[in-house]
């Protein structure tokens, strides 16, 4: 890039500052500083740090976007911030940036925090090859170029934790796995060389914690750095566990299933038959209240009147010839 | 100008549990003299679920619906933010992978439907402000919502990923800071009410599987709003619609505090703004009734 085309701004930063040994809530400092069009995030947190107090704490190390440490989060948003450029930051959210820990909760010191519960969700699903391996082969053990795709670049993962403390079904419930961790759970499951398939997708298939709680947001997608895309590793999963047919959780496997027979049936979904099948005849009751406020208000369509996709033969013969899994 | 015309694929919910969406999105097309020709044909997208358990069905049928928008010669309006997610994610990855586009293309072969890529998809929101104009919209309004604060909820399926996000729309929306709703919502005279949860997650997609982090989320996003004093709340899916609209109760329990307002779909919202009556937009079907008009 071309000097003369470096531009200057005005930002005001408000920074998360926080000691767990001597605080007991957090303040935001701010702090307005001129920040050129050349500059990344860290390059503002080092200034921080060596022109205006000591005592703030972050992390870095290999200034590349390879090792992860610095991932913090600017106004929400998942930010590597040895890779994000300050003004890319301020043409979204104007010019007062909010520097935050990628969790508030877990700031152990300023950006610092306490990612264990990441490093446990990693060890939950066996983050590594197991396979027998035979110590005096006389082969080599060949993957193919096409068995290398499948693992669809999961590989890249640099554990910076963006997509796992961006995960609103992991904020709200502890025990669900992840997308960082199904994202390494899915790079062995792809691995042609693995033999543990069945037992790691036991603990991705479980209830509160496996990929069914997965809400779809987006959000994992949206905060990797690296672009790995954890929710298409989530469904690649949710299609591993009807493949090798690993059921856990009858609602949510028969939930999805049940679209299947509704298309088949009608072409659109029949909501009130989705419910029913997914729950079962007993557990649908719970859904009673309010499915009676909504009849109510004429928000369920009785069965007799559910209405039918036109030319349902054409949908009802794709579905015939275009399944290709089964329950 | 040339009078604006598109494809319709409400979807499901509009033929079942959101009435009011189908009410209202007719009624303002009416008044806005857009032409909708509903793809009746159309079947599920799948809603993100039947891609769960068979991704290549799901990719035919998104496929055969897209198809049916192709022969109209028509850019496909969708009503719902995941029919949006599913429909545009189907066209990014026939598009941009030709032996899949064929191995799809040959099923549709069986009952006589070819897809061939020609027709946009975009959202009803997102027609209004890209093709139909805001400016044109503003002159149109007759009783302003000026008396109101409105908190635009955006429902993830319009703004994530933002990678197919902007390739659909020519609004060019950051999924952190989206700004389309707060400018519908000003276009129509109303107040814009800036609070965390506008951009996030209403839990839908995991009512039943995990029914707690479902009603957890409904529950922060309805209290968001409250807290930043908002009259009622407005959003383009109807999915958020039905989580934020019947949910309450799970959802007051789940944050322990009790939450519950209105909530529109933004065709009423611009429906109300343009003078149609609360009949035509179908508030009468809300669970959270709409007490204002």
């Amino acid at each position: 890039m071309s000097t003369n085309s470096i531009t200057t701004k005005d930002v005001t930063f408000k920074v998360f500052r926080f000691n767990s040994e001597t605080d007991y809530l957090p303040t935001y400092k701010e702090y307005k500083m001129e920040v050129t069009s050349e500059e990344v995030v860290l390059d503002i947190l080092d200034r921080i740090k060596w022109d205006i107090d000591g005592s703030f704490s972050y992390r870095r190390s290999c200034r590349h976007g390879i090792c992860g440490a610095c991932a913090i989060q600017v106004n929400g948003r998942a930010t590597l911030a040895c890779k994000m450029n300050l003004h890319e930051l301020t043409n979204i959210f104007g010019d007062e940036l909010v520097i935050e820990p990628q969790s508030t909760k877990r700031s152990v010191k300023d950006m610092i925090i306490d990612k264990s519960d990441f490093w446990a969700k990693h060890a939950q699903i066996k983050p590594y090859l197991i396979s027998e391996i035979d110590e005096h082969p006389e082969m080599e053990c060949i993957v193919s170029p096409e068995e290398t795709e499948q693992i669809l670049e999961s590989d890249l993962c640099i554990q910076c934790g963006a997509c796992h403390y961006a995960c609103p079904a992991l904020e709200v419930n502890e025990q669900f796995i992840g997308p960082a961790a199904f994202v390494k759970a899915y790079r062995f499951e792809a691995d042609v060389r693995d033999d543990a398939h069945h037992e790691r997708l036991v603990e991705v298939a479980l209830p509160d914690q496996g990929v069914w709680d997965c809400v779809k947001c987006f959000e994992c997608a949206e905060a990797c750095p690296k672009e790995i895309n954890p929710i298409e590793k989530i469904t690649k999963l949710h299609n591993m566990l009807f493949d090798q047919k690993v059921f856990k959780n009858p609602v949510a496997e028969r939930h999805a299933v049940g679209f299947a027979h509704s298309v088949k049936k009608h072409g659109l979904l029949d909501e009130g038959e989705l419910v029913r099948y997914s729950e079962g005849n007993i557990g649908v009751l719970k859904h009673v209240p309010v499915a009676l406020k909504m009849f109510s208000k004429g928000k369920i369509v009785l069965p007799w009147n559910m209405p039918k996709s036109d030319n349902l033969d054409e949908i009802q013969k794709l579905v015939k010839s275009s399944s290709t899994t089964k329950y | 100008m040339s009078k604006l015309k598109y494809a319709l694929f409400t979807g499901c919910t509009a033929k079942e549990s959101t009435p009011e969406q189908m009410m209202s999105t007719m009624a303002v097309a009416d008044k806005l003299g857009i032409e909708l020709i509903e793809l009746t044909e159309a079947s599920c997208c799948g809603a993100s679920h039947l891609q769960d358990y068979d991704d290549f069905l799901s990719l035919v049928l998104n496929a055969r619906n897209i198809a049916y928008a192709e022969k109209h010669g028509l850019t496909m309006v969708t009503i719902c933010n995941t029919c949006q997610l599913n429909t545009a994610m189907t066209k990014h990855r026939l598009d941009n992978n030709a032996e899949l586009k064929a191995r799809v293309n040959q099923k549709l072969g069986e009952v006589g439907l070819e897809y061939k890529g020609t027709s946009q998809i975009t959202h009803f929101l997102y027609a209004i402000i890209d093709d139909f104009g805001l400016d044109r919209l503003k002159e149109m309004v007759v009783k302003p919502l000026s008396q109101f604060n409105i908190a635009p909820f955006y429902g993830c399926h319009n703004i994530r990923p933002s990678e197919l996000q902007n390739e659909t729309h020519n609004s060019k929306e950051n999924p952190y800071n989206p700004t389309s709703l707060d400018d519908l919502i000003i276009a129509c005279g109303g107040a814009n009410v800036d609070y965390a949860e506008k951009n996030k997650c209403c839990g839908f997609h995991a009512e039943l599987q995990a029914p707690k982090t479902a009603a957890t989320l409904t529950g922060n996003a309805l209290a968001g709003a409250m807290d930043k004093n908002a009259d009622w709340m407005v959003t383009p899916c109807p999915l958020c619609h039905l989580k934020l609209d019947t949910q309450y109760h799970h959802a007051s329990v789940a944050i322990g505090r009790e939450v519950k307002m209105p909530v529109l779909h933004m065709q009423q919202m611009v429906g109300l703004a343009l003078g149609c009556s609360a009949a035509e937009l179908g508030l009468q079907h809300h669970v959270s009734k709409v007490d204002f008009v």
